[in-house]
């Protein structure tokens, strides 16, 4: 009896990891000829530049100072580092001889060309939600268009047993999405047009999708924000702490120009998603992703206009409470801030672009203050939040001490409550490696 | 090497990015108009504009203006005639004159973006520019003179 129970849950572990290797097991795909450039349509072409950039695949594939879709790109996961592979077309250390059918098994279930997994830090599951027809135009644009370059890939640094990549298999079978994009017959096209760009090309939710223990979105709070490449990826859903609710207008100034002067600008991470990305799609394709993004469609005039009501009481009240300056001799903060920061960012009784209100901007609201003291340590290059327009940054300025005594007066402006061990934050802030881009 | 617009000519510099954007105007470009104070982006000595908004250069990393346009106060008009400058040499402003350059460059931002300041507005903006003369009263009337010059000149065109 004792010898039939063994027997039996042998024999069913054995089934269950010949099924599961049969899953996990996935053949090489032949390599090609590298593909002529006549092969594929000019529009064609066109339309996988457009995509490519809007996916923004050469921010990962590009690493800092190196060939474009090269690769190395350093990237810093809990689960150790990762190098980003070459997708150039060489036929020796990138994917020339990748087929287009190879190219797109990759691109919806994160397979190699060789039978290998790949690891999930591409994000093959959003990628997944494209059309057949938009993932060929992006095979064509790099095999036609990107020059190849011979580069191998560095070793990533993934720790035993993490990086046996069988276990991938695994991870994808019980928390990758691999459903293919459906359209919601109760939503306009512009919508599904949104929708279909967002959670696809554009994978919003990579960054913005709170992920579990094992690194898998958490698809139950889907965009509520996260904490990426040491910075904040900040709720996209009305959980968002900005004073100021985002309205279609807000999410389009914003994607579009890298700036809402309600809630912020576009840094760290974010700066080239808008700048080399988003800003290849035409503004119908923006306008779509910002109508998704706001939300409630149906009563979306009724819902603009009491938000407008909101939007102005908050204005207002940010406004006047710049008048309320403390004593700058008992207050360093405020000191600082008077000497360091008002001159750009005080305004009179408008509001006028480039001139950020910190009262009611996101990074005051936020539960960390990360993405506030990332700001004020490097500021912000000219290719970043609003174009041609800079802030300096203070790391070599200002102490950890000083830093904090701003961001605590700049909380408190903001009528939140302080953050904890501020001054602390500021310094593992300072010491996480910079985000490069 | 650096690449950016200074004054209207595009200009190069063989300077490590982490370089501060005054000492390459002053070192490498032989602009000098622009004065070194506190190199920690406290002072206002070291106004620029980027992108015509008013920037510390002295804590701004010559990286972040790469294809920016930069100018400074030799920039600022082409005679020397920009009504801050004229308020300025009208009023008497500077003493010493070394903060000057910055306190003009500042004015001029504060005056496109806030056209008819009030003091609350000007002390608001104009607060990280330290004078160590103290002639802050004299900036005070300067910036307002040139506001209302520049208020006619704007009227003139109008009519």
């Amino acid at each position: 009896m004792r010898k039939r129970l063994i027997y039996g849950v042998c024999l069913v572990a054995i089934v269950g990891l010949a099924g599961f290797s049969l899953y996990a097991w996935h053949p090489a795909i032949d390599p090609i000829t590298p593909p002529s450039a006549d092969q594929f349509p000019q529009e064609m072409i066109d339309q996988g530049e457009m995509l490519a950039s809007a996916g923004y695949c050469s921010t990962c594939h590009t690493s800092p100072g190196g060939q474009p879709y090269a690769g190395n790109y350093e990237m810093h996961t809990g689960f150790g580092t990762i190098y980003s592979s070459n997708i150039t077309p060489d036929p020796e250390t990138g994917i020339g001889r990748w087929s287009e059918e190879a190219f797109i098994r990759a691109m919806r279930t994160g397979v190699s060309r060789d039978g290998h997994h790949l690891l999930p830090a591409f994000p093959y599951e959003h990628f997944n939600k494209m059309t057949d027809h938009d993932l060929k135009a992006i095979y064509a644009y790099i095999m036609t268009s990107v020059p190849a370059v011979d580069e191998e890939k560095k070793a990533n640094g993934v720790p035993f047993p993490l990086n046996m990549r069988w276990l991938q298999a695994g991870w994808k079978l019980l928390f990758a999405d691999t459903a293919p994009f459906e359209p919601d017959p109760q939503k306009s096209d512009q919508w599904n047009r949104g929708a279909y760009l967002a959670e696809g090309v554009a994978h919003c939710g990579a960054c913005h999708t709170p992920r579990n223990a094992v690194g898998a979105e958490q698809y139950d709070q889907m965009y509520e924000g996260a904490a990426i490449d040491g910075w904040i990826a900040p709720s996209l859903t009305p959980s968002n702490p900005s004073p100021i609710p985002w309205r279609q207008q807000d999410f389009y100034t914003y994607l579009r120009t890298g700036n809402s002067m309600l809630h912020g600008s576009a840094a760290g991470p974010m700066a080239p998603v808008i700048h080399q990305g988003l800003a290849a799609l035409p503004d119908r394709d923006i306008q779509a992703i910002s109508l998704y993004l706001s939300h409630d469609e149906p009563s979306q005039v009724d819902r603009d206009e009491a938000l407008d009501a909101e939007f102005h009481e908050a204005l207002q009240s940010a406004l006047t409470d710049q008048a309320t300056i403390p004593d700058a001799r008992i207050n360093e903060g405020a000191r600082l801030y008077a000497t360091a920061c008002s001159s750009c960012h005080y305004n009179g009784q408008h509001l006028v672009k480039g001139r950020p209100l910190l009262t009611i901007d996101s990074s005051t609201h936020l539960d960390a203050p990360t993405n506030l003291v990332n700001v004020i340590l490097d500021g912000l290059r000219a290719d970043q939040g609003i174009s041609g327009v800079v802030m300096p940054g203070f790391r070599d300025a200002l102490s950890d001490a000083e830093i904090a005594q701003i961001a605590a007066y700049l909380r408190h402006t903001a009528g939140e409550s302080p953050w904890p061990n501020l001054q602390q934050q500021v310094t593992d802030v300072r010491q996480q490696p910079r985000f490069e881009h | 090497m650096a690449q950016f617009i200074l004054n209207g000519q595009a200009v190069v510099a063989e300077v490590d990015a982490d370089t501060p954007l005054l000492w390459v105007i002053r070192d490498e470009l032989g602009m000098t108009g622009t004065k070194f104070g506190c190199g920690i982006g406290t002072c206002g000595a070291c106004t620029v504009h980027v992108g015509g908004r008013a920037t510390r250069s002295c804590t701004t990393p010559v990286s972040s203006v790469e294809g920016a346009e930069v100018t400074t106060i030799e920039g600022l008009s082409e005679q020397g005639d920009h009504p801050v400058q004229e308020a300025w040499q009208h009023l008497q402003v500077p003493q010493c004159g070394y903060c000057q350059s910055g306190q003009i460059m500042q004015a001029a931002a504060l005056l496109k973006d806030i056209p008819e300041p009030t003091d609350e507005e000007i002390d608001g903006v104009m607060s990280g520019n330290l004078c160590r003369c103290m002639t802050y009263v004299r900036i005070r009337a300067a910036i307002k003179d040139a506001a209302q010059k520049m208020k006619e000149a704007d009227n003139g065109q109008v009519a």
